[in-house]
């Protein structure tokens, strides 16, 4: 038998008939009927907003404009997290009908027990202490080749097509990131041939094979390249545009006044874009917080590897254990406090000199 | 005041002065070198991508990419068969190229409206002083960290069919996103704008420019790198979610990372053919990326040269 | 979606006309089924299997499955004639997120119509939010005429009867190479003493290919790496402690530390963390944690090992050319009982279709579903088998599945559902998986069990 190599031998049917092109063609219109419904929509608001006179027009026009967005996060994220925090002091008790089955849910204030759960249990911690490896690790890895990059090829023939090689990871999923370092770099046969290319280079110099995945403490640091690989190309872009912004009178002053290159680096350049990269770095550890995929994808947290992201995930929606999701989600919630203090206080020096 | 203008230079006509030749001086051999040695290592891995989507099925599991070109057996067909064909020999699921037309359809809408939603907020935190300014900034800010799983289910119920009712079709994703979008779209387009010199906008005021007017003649030409940037990074993010799509879209929404996330289920059966439909997925945002590029001369945060 | 199936009906037709089942004749002319969808009303010919159905202008059903690739194609294939003859469009959308998905669009409140659930623990767990709608009196007619008691109490919470079984597998079959066995002079174990003994002489003797050794294990299976050593130590437990203990134990009534389910971890632990007996081919006892089930088995064919244990399902991943067959390249015989004259018993797994929208149309095919009809439909399109008691075994695509719908259909077998799929998800589907990966890498048996315990809400 084998129903898919009947299948297969089989001529894999077209879909691709009029009703198909229809279908497309008539969703391209919606999307772009929709832009410009939006843009018109905005522009006639806050035209309108302009034709009111005297001292209330600012503030109409500032309602106007800030408006949207809180009306946006108000229901889309500032309900989640009060409930979020909410369910974090709570359990859910779960009474099924004897007959129908439908549960009766109570929930109970418990005060810290989920916190206390997440910061005695050992797996738990652990997811902890490793997120706090990545959110070290990913922004330092990726702004620092990203700057040193954006650096070396300033102004150097062909750099556009040399920024192009390094972004391109930026436009490949996680999920596929993953797969693609999982399955194509650091696949591990214990005897045979290799099929990954890692230990495939390695072979031929007689070291390994490796199993990337599976050595403690390494594995972490291997599943951090793939970020970090992912992660440069953004870093690298927004660095080099900003260097870009350096006024060239001054590293000609410095030039003249015989600094070399690697001090007017360190004089010059990383002090002008220090601002670029305080947001570069503080954007990367904000989403090295939130992303899952890499680990769910590669190890499910086995070997020492899961983070609080994953595992966060695991208890909500797999294991069905909502109040510890949310005390780790409210975790996360405390890691990123320090960051925003920092940007607060950066934000707060450049208004005040302007 | 040593902030510079985030004016658009255009470098190409800018008479190449000491300084850029001093700077010239830095691309020293030994830079050139670690720039090649980056670029190898970034690029090896989509270079096996690329050479793994042309591994015949049948030799997927069992042989590197390597060994299958040594041996000539490489083809194009997998490519063919994500685009044009449907899988296996009945499905009635649209082939891939159906998918790839959502991810245009999601993508572009919500890149559109949290840009220009958040430039509007960006403007008023920068620029509008008013009381609880800081304060809703900071929280704006903070939002970022809400992980998305925890929001899906609240705003599920709100566009699903016992609320609004635009779950499943393409508002109700595109509504999602922007949402999600909105902190960080804020936050980025915040630090280029409030960079912007004040003189200029004080110039304005003085002049009797109100703030729609000062909206549409000074920060929006002013911000057009800021804005590029961002919509190329919007671009990427939403082009490669998976989870918000799966959860508000429905069949007739969902992009290209669905199927090929399915692509490697069904007992690995498929899953040749996920290297092949990654590679496809890469496509598009490339070509945004390389249409946008100039860009980035000035790019997103040029202005903020100052900490 | 509808658009598609102009293409496929003349496909299906021929398909199912081949099959010259009794009472089931299809469309005879492909080009009618369009009219049909639009018509409504008036009964159409080759349509009198689909009659009880009724007929409807334009009803939508979206049917929500784990199921993708090949499999996914022959499922909606199912509904090709059930479409054309009722009016009904049904939607089939897989996602390999299910498990997380599904509780997502519930909570959500935008569930699909139907869900086919792989889990009774899961359905347990939806039919907790209020959402799942009781079967009909029609769906619970068919699932009393054609589905074991057991089969239906899978599908029941509390008393409420809620989601008919689908499709089914049988699981503990060890797969062999019978050209092997003949030629070394091995028999088909009747006990497990046997298959040890076996596993020593074929230790001993070695086999003709790299790394020889008897047994080749594979668990690696992306987020749910593990469930195969689970399949393991249910077909042990339901063999050695019997099916009381067995029931005990996934309702959580016995505990992983008890000394019933401590032994048969031991006696999987005898096979597999024993560097004599395995990995043929692919290395130590980390091997089993990276090779992923799929690939596991085939080292047989490269006669690196002898033994592979896997569900039923595993024949589809034979590459094209191999026989399956008792004299062909590849059987399989089920796990043997304990001891002589011990019941036998199996294990096997399933689907489930639950309701989430009261509505005819979604009725129509909740019933469709269950019915015998689909079965042998869905059955003769290969590759699946079902425990549905008016399923034709000739229809099966294989010998195999032909031998598993004897199995299901027979009053002798003790059928239990697989164990890791009834417990709570927090251990069934995640605790009871990390830790049987981790007991293979050398854990301390007694931690592995203690921490299983500890998972248990």
């Amino acid at each position: 038998m084998s129903g898919i190599h009947e299948a297969a031998a089989l001529v894999p049917q077209s879909g691709l008939d009029g009703e198909f092109w229809s279908t497309q063609g008539s969703n391209l219109l919606l999307a772009a009927i929709s832009i410009v419904a939006f843009i018109a929509v905005v522009a006639l608001v806050m035209f309108g907003a302009d034709l009111v006179r005297g001292r209330i027009r600012d503030k109409v026009q500032l309602v106007v404009l800030i408006t949207p967005v809180l009306v946006l996060l108000g229901i889309g994220l500032v309900y989640p997290v009060i409930d979020t925090v909410w369910l974090s002091f709570t359990e859910i008790v779960k009474e099924p009908d004897p007959v129908t089955g439908i549960n009766t849910e109570t929930s109970n204030f418990v005060g810290l027990q989920n916190y206390i759960y997440a910061f005695t249990d050992p797996t738990v911690f652990r997811t902890i202490l490793n997120t706090l490896v990545w959110i070290v690790l990913v922004p330092l890895l990726s702004t620092g080749v990203g700057l040193a990059y954006a650096v070396f090829i300033d102004r150097a023939k062909g750099e556009k097509a040399l920024k192009s090689l390094v972004f391109m990871p930026m436009a490949i999923s996680f999920v596929g990131a993953s797969v693609i370092w999982g399955s194509i770099m650091y696949d591990y046969n214990e005897t045979g041939a290799q099929t990954g290319m890692l230990n495939a280079v390695l072979g031929t110099f007689g070291i390994g094979p490796i199993n990337f995945l599976a050595e403690e403490p390494w594995n972490t640091f291997f599943l951090i390249v793939i970020l970090s690989w992912i992660q440069t190309g953004f870093a690298m872009v927004i660095i080099s545009a900003a260097i870009k912004g350096v006024p060239p009178e001054i590293n000609e002053a410095a030039s003249l006044d015989g600094a070399n290159s690697w001090q007017r680096f360190w004089r010059i350049t990383v002090p002008s874009i220090r601002g670029t990269l305080v947001v570069v770095m503080t954007t990367i550890t904000i989403a090295t917080l939130k992303v899952y995929d890499i680990v769910r994808t590669l190890t499910q947290g086995r070997y020492n590897t899961d983070v609080v992201a994953n595992k966060m995930y695991v208890l909500s929606f797999v294991e069905q254990r909502q109040p510890l999701g949310a005390a780790l989600a409210v975790i996360l919630f405390i890691f990123v406090i320090p960051i925003v203090i920092y940007n607060v206080r950066s934000l707060q020096k450049v208004k005040e000199t302007r | 005041m040593a902030t510079p203008a985030p004016a658009i230079p255009d470098e190409t006509k800018q008479p190449k002065s000491k300084a850029a030749k001093a700077k010239e001086n830095l691309t020293s051999p030994w830079a050139t070198g670690a720039a090649i040695i980056i670029a190898a290592l970034w690029t090896i891995p989509t270079i096996g991508l690329f050479m793994t989507s042309l591994v015949p099925g049948d030799q997927y599991r069992t042989e590197a990419w390597w060994d299958v070109l040594l041996s000539g057996d490489m083809t194009f067909e997998n490519f063919g068969y994500v685009l044009f064909n449907s899988f296996g020999d009945s499905s009635s699921a649209d082939p891939l190229l159906g998918n790839l037309m959502n991810s245009i359809v999601v993508t572009v809408p919500t890149v559109v409206f949290p840009l220009v939603i958040g430039l509007m907020a960006a403007y008023a935190f920068a620029w509008i002083p008013f009381k609880g300014s800081n304060f809703l900034f900071v929280f704006i800010f903070a939002l970022q960290v809400v992980p998305i799983q925890l929001a899906l289910i609240p705003l599920l119920r709100l566009l699903g069919p016992n609320g609004v009712g635009i779950a499943g079709e393409f508002p109700g994703v595109w509504l999602a996103h922007t949402i999600f979008a909105m902190p960080l779209a804020v936050f980025l387009l915040h630090n280029f704008i409030a960079q912007i010199p004040s003189d200029i906008i004080e110039a304005a005021r003085v002049d009797g420019a109100s703030h729609t007017q000062i909206f549409f003649r000074v920060i929006i030409p002013l911000s057009l790198p800021a804005i590029a940037s961002l919509a190329i990074f919007q671009f990427l993010w939403v082009w490669n979610d998976l989870l918000v799509s799966a959860v508000f879209g429905s069949i007739n929404t969902y992009p290209l990372t669905y199927p090929i996330s399915n692509l490697a289920g069904s007992y690995g059966a498929t899953a040749y053919l996920v290297p092949p439909a990654a590679f496809i997925s890469m496509i598009i945002p490339l070509i945004v990326f390389f249409s946008l590029q100039r860009y980035f001369v000035r790019g997103l945060l040029a202005g903020s040269t100052k900490g | 979606m509808s658009i598609k199936r102009r293409y496929i009906a003349p496909i299906a037709a021929t398909a199912i006309a081949g099959l010259a089942l009794a009472g089931c004749s299809s469309s005879d002319d492909p080009d009618t089924s369009d009219s049909a969808s639009g018509g409504g009303g008036e009964m159409m010919e080759g349509c009198e299997d689909y009659a009880d159905y009724g007929t409807f202008d334009g009803g939508e059903v979206e049917v929500y499955t784990t199921i993708t690739g090949v499999e996914l194609g022959q499922l909606e294939e199912t509904f090709t004639d059930f479409s054309s003859c009722t009016g009904i469009t049904v939607n089939v959308v897989s996602s390999d997120e299910f498990e997380t998905e599904i509780n997502i669009r519930v909570d959500g409140g935008n569930p699909p119509d139907l869900a086919i659930i792989p889990q009774p623990g899961l359905l347990q767990t939806l039919v907790g939010t209020g959402t799942v709608i009781p079967a009909s009196e029609a769906v619970e007619a068919n699932v009393d005429e054609f589905w074991s008691a057991d089969w239906k109490q899978y599908g029941t919470v509390g008393q409420t009867f809620y989601a008919a079984p689908l499709m089914a597998s049988v699981k503990g079959w060890v797969w062999y190479s019978p050209a092997e066995f003949a030629d070394n002079g091995y028999e088909i174990p009747a006990t497990w003493d046997e298959l040890m003994t076996l596993t020593q002489t074929m230790a001993d003797n070695g086999g003709a290919g790299p790394n020889y050794k008897p047994w080749c294990i594979g668990f690696e299976s992306g987020t749910a790496t593990g469930w195969a050593g689970t399949d393991w130590v249910e077909d042990i437990v339901l063999r050695e402690a019997g099916a009381d203990a067995y029931d005990q134990w996934v309702t959580g009534e016995l505990d992983f530390a008890s000394p019933e389910i401590k032994s048969a971890f031991e006696k999987f632990g005898d096979i597999a963390l024993n560097t004599d007996y395995i990995n043929g081919g692919l290395g130590g006892t980390q091997s089993i944690v990276d090779t992923s089930f799929q690939e596991a088995g085939l080292q047989i064919l490269e006669s690196s090992c002898s033994l592979h244990h896997q569900a039923s399902f595993y024949e589809a991943q034979w590459p094209e050319g191999t026989t399956v067959a008792e004299d062909g390249d590849i059987w399989a015989f089920l796990t043997p009982p304990i001891a002589e004259g011990d019941p036998s018993a199996v294990t096997g797994g399933g689907e489930f279709v639950a309701s989430f929208r009261d509505a005819p149309e979604v009725d129509a095919v909740q019933t469709y579903m269950s019915s015998d009809t689909w079965a042998n439909i869905r059955v003769s399109l290969g590759g699946v088998i079902s425990a549905n008691k008016g399923l034709d075994p000739t229809n099966a695509s294989s010998a195999i599945g032909q031998q598993a719908i004897e199995i299901l259909q027979s009053d002798d077998t003790v059928f239990r559902f697989d164990g890791s799929d009834l417990m709570p998800s927090a251990v069934g589907a995640s605790a009871f998986w990390t830790e049987m990966v981790n007991y293979v890498q050398g854990k301390d048996l007694d931690t592995v069990l203690a921490d299983i315990d500890a998972a248990w809400p």
